[in-house]
């Protein structure tokens, strides 16, 4: 399937190139192939200008080699001085916080399920939170929160923690009241039963659910970033799409995608490998 | 004569204004097998559950040792039909919990100190003694969902007994298994049984099985003439049974066997034969004749 795809590609790219070779919506792989060698190989260079409007050449490497050769790579790396890796970094670092907090409200949604007064209290909100659709309440997030990282990240929360929450508390729900009284006579706290009993029983499950949601996070992402932000993944290919610069567009979608499965993927290896007791279920 | 260990003073128990059970008197020994039928319905594991401390009675009392419970703890063990195990534990560390738990806090485990990883061998080695007991310790590493029911039930009896309760309560601990392996069951329980001298409370719908396991025999119903009105399950019947363990399977198709099956099965979960409440036969020696 993925060769065909690429097959069809390549045939109405060579077409069209033929008829006009500066042709930007159908690029060539060799032009996507440059455009992200120029992402991943050359340093955002930061321009400075003289008095008199005169650019001042700087010593700054130009390329991974020459950064490494002036030893300077590292810190290069470390402070996202290359396109690509500058992006990765910016939305790596949203969705990280993002992902902390709604592990937060799977804790939360854990407490609802144990605690029938936390239930009483906080069920019906969550079940009506879940039904606001987040991407409405961001221009109202951007006004509260201003346009910086805060409104991102809130964003992603926002939008994917409510499901978790949900999730979770139904796992919690499913989980046989024998196994509770089980627990209190071999003598477990309500601490104990939480953590020793339900939530190692319900965790595999809450990460499938994640591993689900994760096409969500990267979703709200990309929609936070295209409104403002200075760096990111999603910035990046509506900074481009004014230029109709389709040779970068498709190598990052290409890359995104890459990123959310690889997350996946990983994900998924190692709840097979952590959670052997999963298997005859 | 041993101690009392579990008595029910009067205890009742209603839902939402619905009598369920209606003022049972129960005075339990120290070593007996005491085991309980009744018909669908009747109340029965209500009445495990409160000696359990699940749930409290709406009135009266439930005491273990002199002592009113309020949650269930480590005093009383318990096997269920389904749910005993932990899924997500291997039948060993199934076996371990209960004694971990004893000593569990945050900083042992996770610094490995000498001493905590001492006292985890220590409890190993006595689970292993417990599994060797009820011949699992060639599948100690399994995950209970590898097992068959027979197996899980074996491992479940281990996991309750390690910590040895002053009671051992069983709600139809065996309903879900096949024929062979019940029988099975039945003799392997009752050997546990002889060589600890555990208290055992068991809750059955298998009339024949009742008989066949317990020393005394409770019988909960709620068909029994109600002068007033009043509903909820009583105990209709309270006996010992007269053949000493241990018992061959035989004794199931001896006619003595049978005829007091069909006594039980007429007396007590007949809904078409209403007894009055002063014809109970409460002839064991520890029951108690309430005349209200």
């Amino acid at each position: 399937m993925f060769g065909i795809s690429i097959l069809i590609y390549g045939i109405a790219s060579y077409n069209r190139h033929k008829e006009n070779p500066s042709d930007k919506l159908i690029p060539t792989a060799g032009q996507m192939a440059e455009s992200f060698r120029k992402a991943i190989f050359q340093p955002v260079i930061t321009e400075e200008y003289d008095e008199e409007g005169e650019l001042i050449v700087t010593d700054q490497p130009r390329t991974l080699k020459e950064a490494y050769k002036a030893g300077r790579l590292k810190e290069m790396l470390k402070n996202g001085e290359w396109q690509l890796w500058k992006d990765t970094k910016a939305s790596g670092y949203r969705v990280l916080i993002a992902v902390l907090f709604i592990f937060i409200g799977i804790l939360l949604g854990l407490y609802m399920g144990m605690f029938p007064y936390l239930e009483k209290l906080l069920y019906r909100f969550v079940l009506f939170f879940d039904k606001i659709p987040a991407l409405a309440i961001l221009p109202i997030l951007f006004i509260i929160f201003g346009l910086g990282e805060t409104a991102k990240i809130a964003l992603i929360v926002i939008g994917v923690a409510p499901t978790l929450i949900l999730d979770t508390y139904l796992r919690v729900k499913e989980i046989p009241k024998e196994q509770i009284t089980k627990g209190q006579t071999l003598n477990a706290s309500t601490h104990e039963i939480i953590y020793k009993i339900v939530f190692p029983q319900i965790f595999p499950k809450i990460l499938d659910t994640f591993r689900l949601n994760f096409k969500a996070i990267i979703l709200f992402l990309i929609a936070g970033e295209a409104l403002a932000a200075e760096a990111g993944l999603g910035y990046r290919i509506f900074v481009v799409r004014r230029y109709m610069d389709m040779a970068t567009i498709i190598p990052y979608v290409i890359w995104i995608s890459l990123f959310a499965f690889f997350i996946d993927y990983l994900l998924r290896r190692w709840i097979d490998k952590r959670f052997k007791w999963l298997e005859n279920n | 004569m041993s101690p009392y260990i579990i008595s029910l003073k009067n205890a009742s128990q209603q839902y939402d204004g619905r009598v369920i059970l209606d003022g049972i008197n129960i005075q339990i020994r120290k070593g007996e097998f005491v085991t309980v039928v009744g018909p669908t319905g009747c109340g029965k594991s209500t009445t495990l559950r409160l000696i359990l401390g699940a749930e409290l009675p709406s009135h009266g009392e439930v005491t273990i040792n002199g002592e009113t419970l309020d949650r269930p703890n480590r005093d009383r063990g318990i096997v269920f039909q389904k749910y005993s195990l932990f899924p997500h534990k291997t039948v060993r560390e199934n076996v371990m919990f209960g004694l971990e738990l004893e000593l569990f806090n945050l900083f042992d485990p996770i610094m490995r100190t000498r001493k905590w990883m001492q006292k985890r061998k220590e409890f190993r080695r006595e689970a292993d003694i417990y599994l060797e007991r009820v011949r699992l310790i060639e599948h100690a590493d399994k995950y209970p969902n590898q097992l068959s029911g027979g197996q899980k039930q074996r491992a479940a009896i281990a996991q309750a007994m390690i910590m040895k309760p002053q009671v051992l309560l069983m709600d139809e601990p065996f309903g879900a298994l096949d024929e062979g392996t019940r029988e099975e069951m039945q003799v392997f329980t009752l050997e546990q049984w002889k060589e600890t001298q555990q208290t055992v409370l068991f809750v059955t719908h298998s009339l024949e099985e009742a008989i066949f396991m317990g020393t005394r025999l409770i019988v909960i119903s709620q068909y029994y003439k109600h002068e007033n009105g009043q509903e909820g399950a009583k105990i209709v019947k309270d006996v010992e049974i007269p053949w000493p363990h241990p018992r061959s399977t035989k004794i199931k198709n001896m006619t003595a066997f049978k005829d007091l099956m069909e006594a039980i099965r007429y007396e007590g979960l007949n809904p078409l034969h209403l007894q009055n409440i002063g014809n109970f036969d409460l002839s064991h020696k520890d029951s108690i004749r309430d005349l209200v």
